[in-house]
């Protein structure tokens, strides 16, 4: 038995390029500006927004439990503490370009950074 | 195949330990949810060597159990979305009869990312999550294809007696 056929090959070969347009696509689409503030939502509702250019520390707090710890500094947001057990969005790296998010799944707590203006990408995913 | 019940429990075991293992390794990207998905090895081997039932109900008790045991409640979710669209495209693209493992696993790769992306999106009710698409849809390709060559060596060395 052939470990790799002809079709498979052509099939990679396709899978690899429509992957190639889309990361083309995606890296035009994004722009990677700096963004000017982070919003924060959870459940999809907002819950604050907090300037990437002022050093602060906010608790995010839901039903009087403080469930993730979100610091901003030198430009950047970075998740430092999380009560869930995996932890993925605390080992996230910190973000600071526009549209860069971090999610903490089971808090359903998303942190987004947005520009100093709406993108097009924005009025559209809402 | 003789001693049925048997050996989907050993396959089950295996998948389990699978799970296991991946837990232990530190296999971080700075992309959340980027995973080797060693199990995948077994599911793909049961696809050719034991049937496509079975390796249904072994994939969907593999993410219930190993989410209870090292996970949790979202990761089970996450996990049966992923590994419920990557099962239905690996069947529908085997079902041709003309691809052969790797380009058949590399795809259950990428669509096990897709499926969790679109979940993850519709739990926290934010699309700009999609922003991760194409730095997934690149893991799912490299996870895939480390997993095909895997599974194509088990299937033609001990393939024929799971038979």
């Amino acid at each position: 038995m052939k470990r790799v056929s002809r079709n498979d090959i052509i099939f990679l070969a396709v899978l690899a390029a429509v992957v190639a347009v889309v990361f083309l696509v995606f890296s035009v689409v994004g722009n990677k500006e700096d963004g000017a503030y982070v919003l924060v939502t959870i459940d999809g509702e907002e819950y604050g927004t907090y300037s990437l250019w002022q050093e602060q520390e906010v608790p995010i707090i839901q039903d009087g439990v403080t469930t993730n710890v979100l610091v901003i500094e030198d430009g950047f947001a970075d998740m430092t503490e999380a009560d869930c057990p995996d932890k993925l969005c605390v080992h996230q790296k910190a973000i600071s370009k526009n549209n860069e998010t971090i999610v903490c799944l089971p808090n359903k707590v998303v942190v987004q950074v947005m520009g100093s203006e709406e993108s097009g990408f924005d009025s559209i995913a809402k | 195949m003789r001693n049925k019940v048997a050996y989907l429990g050993v396959f089950l075991a295996l998948a389990l330990i699978c799970s296991y293992v991946e837990s232990l390794i530190p296999f971080y990207f700075g992309i959340p949810g980027v995973k080797l998905g060693l199990t995948n090895i077994v599911v793909v081997l049961m696809l050719y060597c034991v049937g496509t039932k079975e390796a249904l109900a072994i994939s969907v008790l593999r993410i219930v159990l190993a989410g209870f045991l090292f996970g949790n409640m979202f990761s089970i979710l996450y996990s049966l979305a992923g590994g419920l669209l990557s099962f239905l495209i690996m069947v529908l693209l085997k079902r041709t009869g003309k691809l052969g493992v790797l380009p058949i696993s590399v795809s259950g790769g990428v669509f096990h990312n897709v499926g969790q992306l679109v979940v993850a999106a519709a739990v926290v009710e934010n699309y700009n999550i999609f922003y991760y698409m194409p730095v997934l849809l690149v893991a799912g390709i490299i996870t895939g294809f480390l997993i095909g060559v895997a599974a194509q060596e088990m299937i033609l060395r001990i393939g024929n007696r799971l038979k």
